[in-house]
């Protein structure tokens, strides 16, 4: 099984990169995926995690990009409620790479 | 994440030499036993399988894998005539060697399809002809050793089952079924394929591809209602799990997560709006698509789609209606009935199943939909025919309907449609590239060639034709494209789904309940 350490711990994660252990996440290691990522975490970049790990308490998956789009649109200004605005953040598509920063599992399936 | 390159688009399709070996090391990631077993599928020799792919050495030496898969070729030569036929016939013409995108985009010749089916051939000829028992090397048999294991696990998924090849063998020869029997005996020897085992189990427990979990999807649902409404002031409704409605409506569960997906679906909505008819999403039978067709078994391929069978009786429905999704209309038009039926019980006066196309056509035909071409002004629309509809099935009434209906549906909804070169549509159409299983991060590389036929003939009509919108059937076809053509220097945007331009044009709250 891959994984990478981080100030002395170990972490899981598939072949991909995401946490295997979801409650291994913390802001440490969200700021690592990033970097791995190529990503700089700033304040849009949280928004959008902290928004996909509330969501993925109450639902137990990752909302649809549409639901994403307009929690942002609402925090942020309704200029940066569209999909262009987040693939500006996650270059590698906000469902799949956000996820990943945010330590949730990677979507599976026809996306 | 890693960097790719897109192969340069040339003017025209062109026929590359070939380069051996050039894509021997793309491999799909392995299936761990957690997601075997569920399956009824073995664990692969080592649990965790770290040391993979060195452990074949073992699996060889216990033999247990090597007698266990002859012994499964022997059942499926057995279960599938057709598969032995297609053993025995090939005359090596030729005719398929340049048809597979994946051999134009990768140049590897193990992906001509002859050169792709030769890899079961020569262990078929091998243990099971008297020629290749008495004198192999004369016949080009081969063992079914850890070398030619390695091949198919490569090759057999660098196929996406898309039958172009099919449609020019002079003989028929189904390369998609070799594939298929190819990766039902790899799944039986605890090989697997982690994109489609990991899918797989998901549908059995939760009931679709992505995982939404009943509570998720009705959030979702209302979402979308609530959306619709402060768009357009109607109240469109997404039912979930109602019972008594007309319809059962099946969608790929990636249209309830994904753009461009979502707005096909919202498409949908409006036309069963018009309709007049009640419909309902169900959350027990939420996934139209069917991976155990990529992995070639059939025994999934039941399991699966009976979820769907099994709602349709529990609502009470009279007619199920299948969404844009490729791969999910083959399984629902040409094996739901062997699999899962007689579906008697529903209103013969339907078809079953019948598609979303097929249904809003009617409603078409009948009068019963408004529709305002100019709301589709900005684009300039042709259509990429999805494979699995294209070459097996069909949709209406008549044949060449799963091509007339789309483009009926196109050419009502927009003013400005082309075709693209028709080398490149309707039954010789090309895969977009990440079908039959293989649209999935590690092949990413295989993807992005595999679409370079696709690519080509677009580029031809967005250059001379103005071509801004490539229309779609298939949730695939929907994600790969958007993912891949910027590779390419093509916007996202560029494609999205037939009831995508439906949706933008059709006009709510005239003529409803006509049907």
């Amino acid at each position: 099984m891959p994984s990478f350490e981080l100030n002395g711990n170990t972490y899981e994660t598939d072949e991909d990169g995401y946490l295997v252990n979801l409650d291994d996440w913390s802001e440490d290691v969200a700021n690592y995926l990033a970097d791995s990522e190529g990503l700089e975490m700033s304040e849009s970049h949280w928004e959008v995690v902290n928004f996909l790990r509330e969501y993925y308490e109450e639902y137990k998956i990752a909302p649809m990009i549409r639901i994403l789009t307009k929690a942002i649109g609402k925090k942020l200004g309704k200029e940066k409620g569209n999909t262009k605005y987040l693939y500006d953040l996650y270059p590698g598509g906000p469902a799949k790479q956000a996820c990943k920063v945010a330590g949730l599992p990677k979507p599976t399936g026809c996306v | 994440m890693a960097d790719y390159t897109a192969p340069e688009v040339l003017d025209d399709i062109i026929v590359p030499s070939p380069e051996e070996g050039a894509t021997a090391e793309l491999k799909p990631n392995p299936a761990v036993a957690k997601f075997m077993e569920p399956l009824g599928f073995p664990p692969p020799l080592s649990a965790d399988m770290e040391d993979w792919p060195a452990n074949k050495e073992e699996w060889e030496k216990a033999g247990g894998g090597k007698a266990l898969g002859l012994s499964k070729m022997g059942n499926l030569l057995e279960k599938y005539r057709s598969l032995k036929v297609y053993m025995d016939i090939c005359v090596k013409c030729g005719s398929c060697t340049d048809k597979c995108h994946y051999y134009i985009g990768t140049q590897d010749p193990n992906n001509m399809p002859v050169k792709r089916a030769d890899l079961m051939r020569s262990v078929y000829r091998r243990h099971f002809t008297v020629p290749g028992k008495v004198a192999p090397g004369l016949v080009g048999a081969e063992d079914f050793d850890k070398e030619m294991l390695d091949k198919w696990i490569t090759y057999f998924h660098q196929c996406s089952q898309c039958r172009r090849c099919s449609v020019f063998c002079p003989y028929g020869i189904d390369t998609a079924e070799v594939t298929m029997a190819a990766r039902e005996l790899m799944d039986s020897i605890g090989v697997g394929h982690k994109y489609s085992a990991e899918i797989v189990g998901k549908v059995h427990v939760i009931g679709n591809n992505l995982g939404i979990p009943q509570p998720a999807l009705e959030g979702t649902l209302q979402f979308l209602e609530e959306d619709i409404l402060d768009e357009t002031g109607h109240e469109v409704r997404l039912p979930l799990d109602e019972k008594d409605a007309d319809v059962l409506f099946i969608a790929p569960s990636a249209d309830f997560f994904s753009e461009p997906h979502i707005q096909s679906l919202i498409g949908y909505a409006k036309v069963f709006h018009q309709a007049g008819i009640r419909y309902t999403f169900s959350s027990y039978a939420s996934e139209a698509a069917n991976f155990g067709m990529f992995m070639g078994s059939y025994d999934q391929m039941k399991k699966i789609s009976k979820r769907i069978a099994d709602q349709a009786r529990e609502l009470n429905v009279k007619r199920i209606v299948v969404g844009e999704c490729g791969h999910a209309w083959r399984v629902a038009y040409s094996f739901w009935n062997t699999l899962n039926g007689p579906f008697d019980f529903l209103d013969p006066r339907f078809p079953v199943p019948q598609h979303v196309c097929e249904f809003t056509n009617d409603l078409i035909m009948r009068g019963g939909l408004t529709l305002d071409k100019e709301a589709n002004d900005e684009y300039t629309v042709t259509m990429h025919d999805s494979c699995n509809v294209a070459r097996a099935s069909r949709m209406g009434p008549n044949p060449g309907g799963q091509f007339d209906i789309p483009r009926a549906l196109i050419k009502a909804s927009c003013n400005k449609y082309v075709e693209m070169d028709p080398e490149t549509t309707h039954e010789k159409t090309f895969c977009c590239g990440g079908g039959g299983g293989l649209l999935t991060d590690e092949l990413m590389d295989l993807r992005i060639k595999g679409a370079l036929p696709r690519v080509t003939a677009l580029k031809q009509v967005m250059e001379n034709d103005g071509v801004n919108y490539m229309a779609l059937i298939c949730a695939i076809c929907k994600a790969q494209f958007s993912k891949i053509l910027p590779m390419y220097g093509i916007p996202m945007d560029t494609v999205g789904g037939v009831h995508q331009l439906v949706s933008n044009a059709i006009k709510l709250g005239d003529k409803k309940g006509l049907v």
